[in-house]
């Protein structure tokens, strides 16, 4: 007597299916690896591309000069290559986005996790969701004709470009990013640190800022990092509203030009291919890669850390 | 006596001082209410500021003819016709390539990988892409696109830009719909003799179809918005003309000839007119925002509610 499962499983014809389904099972198995890898294709082809067009920008001008000069007019004669100026511009208004979503956005958070009534927070929550989704063009339109003209008020020497409104746009911005990043990581600070405040006495305020802050304290910092390199890569805002005038100021009043804005700049022109003018736009934007790198592996630490707390 | 009286004496001006010192922390935490109430209150004031000053410069230009006239010098007569057109087509190659590219990859990392160097390589590669600001995309775009696969100023480059620029997100949400899917389905599907393909095909993916649907739409929502990345290979250019049609009436009936066609789109359109100094241009400039933030506010609109029926309707 033999087992028909087993005469099934010994015959050829079963044998064949079997080794035609492996086959098609493996081929899928390397069709979905490769579009994986396409996205390290992706980081790959950016940073080559960024590299090989600014090293030979760098056989004519030295590292040197790129990384110390205080004058940034490539356009000029003689042409001057130093980043300082773009790097100014860009981290003064990336302060100012700051020193407006940093505030705004954590007693937001605050609030949000330990103030507000469920239906309140599952209210508002879309909607900060639908901010987010606001064309920056749109915003730099808001900074340039609206912001701009209501801070003349106030200011009367204010210049029509100035750092300052498209600076305050931006915070506007991120805030929403950084407040539902610190809410998520103050909502896992655990129930009993809570309890065990409020048993001693202490009121919700006194919770929320003295045990639950700084139980998320490391969470909370990778949101503020996240912030600061969305505003370091922010470009439309900036490039409509900050003006293009690459000097170095630690004023948010003046006008001037950040690494994203000098790439539009340039790019509204016809670059010829292979030019000083069209490599700058690359080691423009490789200064621009490696400012937010350094702020995404801080924040990638600051996160993994946070996550082995509890 | 002598010693009650002290007692009495000692206590009373402490209990005062502690009642004060509670009146005075509750007072503290009220406070603070009020102003984390101010605080998101101030963020969406901005916003409906932003809103309605869009909504009062650009609606009373919005007409039929402004949707269906080419950019002009004259700015009674410009209109959106080919930025909108542009858009379209831009994000069609974006779907194309971003949806099946990021769903696979999502498939892949979610279901196949190995614990391995690699897998860790390519999950910490998608996080830090979604890090790179989208103006580095555009000098991606500019040099490899343009210049080292000669694609030139199209809309083939504009859309594989963005839709390499999306393609995180897509990666990130299918993902997070695959690891929404119980084990037990995947169990009971091997359990019947299914293959591993077999299952991810017919009962994993149709499952989390929806989560997924909910992340393109994100994604796209995204990419319509924005300008630098597409300004970087050149796309701001005065287009008065429309891409040949994809329809043809003779065999084989369409054509792929779009693909190469200069373009532009709604951001870029409206840029260029905010950065011109005549008034009457910044007039079509909120038109053109009106059009784009309720283009793209319907999208992330529907996303958000797509996800809350979803959450909302299956309980496993």
């Amino acid at each position: 007597m033999t087992d028909p499962f087993l005469s099934i499983v010994g015959s050829t014809r079963f044998t064949e299916r079997k080794v035609s389904r492996e086959l098609k099972e493996r081929a899928i198995a390397t069709v979905l690896f490769l579009a994986a890898l396409v996205s390290v294709a992706t980081t790959v082809a950016i940073m080559w591309i960024l590299i090989s067009e600014s090293i030979q920008l760098f056989q004519h001008v030295s590292l040197w000069e790129f990384l110390t000069g205080t004058e940034w007019a490539p356009l000029f004669e003689p042409p001057r290559y130093g980043i300082l100026p773009l790097v100014c511009g860009t981290l003064v208004t990336s302060g100012v986005a700051l020193f407006v979503a940093v505030p705004m956005g954590t007693i937001a958070a605050l609030y949000l996790t330990e103030f507000a009534s469920p239906r309140l927070r599952e209210a508002v929550k879309p909607i900060l969701e639908l901010l987010a989704g606001i064309p920056t063009v749109v915003y730099g339109y808001f900074a340039l004709l609206f912001v701009t003209p209501l801070l003349q008020l106030l200011l009367p020497e204010l210049p029509g470009f100035n750092m300052l409104s498209p600076g305050l746009v931006m915070g506007i911005m991120i805030t929403p990013l950084i407040s539902s990043i610190s809410e998520d990581a103050m909502r896992a600070v655990p129930l009993e640190l809570r309890e065990g405040s409020y048993a001693a006495g202490a009121t919700r305020f006194q919770t929320a800022w003295k045990v639950v802050f700084p139980a998320a304290i490391s969470g909370i910092s990778a949101s503020y990092i996240l912030g600061i390199s969305r505003a370091v890569g922010e470009t439309m805002i900036v490039a409509i509203a900050a003006g293009l005038q690459p000097i170095i100021t630690l004023n948010p009043l003046d006008s001037a030009a950040t690494i994203t804005a000098y790439i539009v700049q340039v790019s509204l022109g016809d670059i010829p291919h292979g030019t000083p003018e069209y490599q700058t736009i690359f080691a423009a934007g490789l200064t621009l890669v490696v400012i937010t790198l350094i702020f995404n592996i801080i924040g990638y630490f600051l996160s993994r850390h946070y996550r082995e707390k509890y | 006596m002598t010693v009650k009286n002290l007692q009495q004496q000692n206590q009373t001006p402490e209990l005062e001082e502690l009642r004060a010192n509670i009146d005075r922390r509750k007072l503290l935490s009220a406070l603070f209410a009020v102003i984390g109430l101010l605080s998101i209150l101030a963020g969406l004031i901005v916003i409906l500021a932003l809103v309605i000053q869009l909504a009062v410069e650009g609606i009373p230009r919005l007409s039929w003819q402004f949707f269906t006239s080419f950019p002009s010098s004259d700015p009674e007569m410009a209109g959106i016709l080919s930025a909108w057109v542009g858009s379209f087509l831009v994000m069609l190659v974006t779907t194309a390539a971003a949806v099946p590219l990021g769903i696979a990859a999502g498939i892949y990392l979610e279901e196949y990988a190995r614990k391995d160097w690699l897998s860790a390589l390519i999950e910490i590669n998608v996080t830090n892409l979604a890090g790179v600001p989208s103006i580095v995309y555009g000098l991606l775009a500019l040099g490899f696109f343009n210049y080292i696969l000669n694609l030139g100023e199209s809309i083939l480059t504009a859309g594989l830009t963005l839709g390499l620029l999306i393609l995180p997100v897509v990666i990130v949400t299918t993902r997070e719909a695959l690891r929404a899917i119980p084990d037990s389905l995947r169990e009971a599907a091997y359990a019947l003799g299914a293959s591993k393909w077999r299952t991810i095909w017919d009962h994993v993916l149709p499952y989390s179809a929806g989560s997924i649907l909910t992340g393109i739409i994100i994604g796209l929502s995204r990419a319509i918005g924005e300008t630098a990345p597409l300004v970087t290979i050149g796309a701001l250019t005065f287009i008065a003309f429309l891409p040949p049609s994809p329809i043809q009436p003779e065999f084989p009936f369409f054509s792929l000839e779009w693909l190469k066609s200069p373009f532009t789109v709604m951001p870029i359109q409206m840029f260029n007119w905010v950065s011109r100094p005549e008034i009457e241009f910044q007039v079509n400039a909120a038109a053109a925002g009106v059009v784009l933030v309720f283009m793209t506010l319907t999208m992330n609109g529907l996303a958000i509610y797509l996800r809350y029926r979803f959450r909302k309707g299956i309980k496993w």
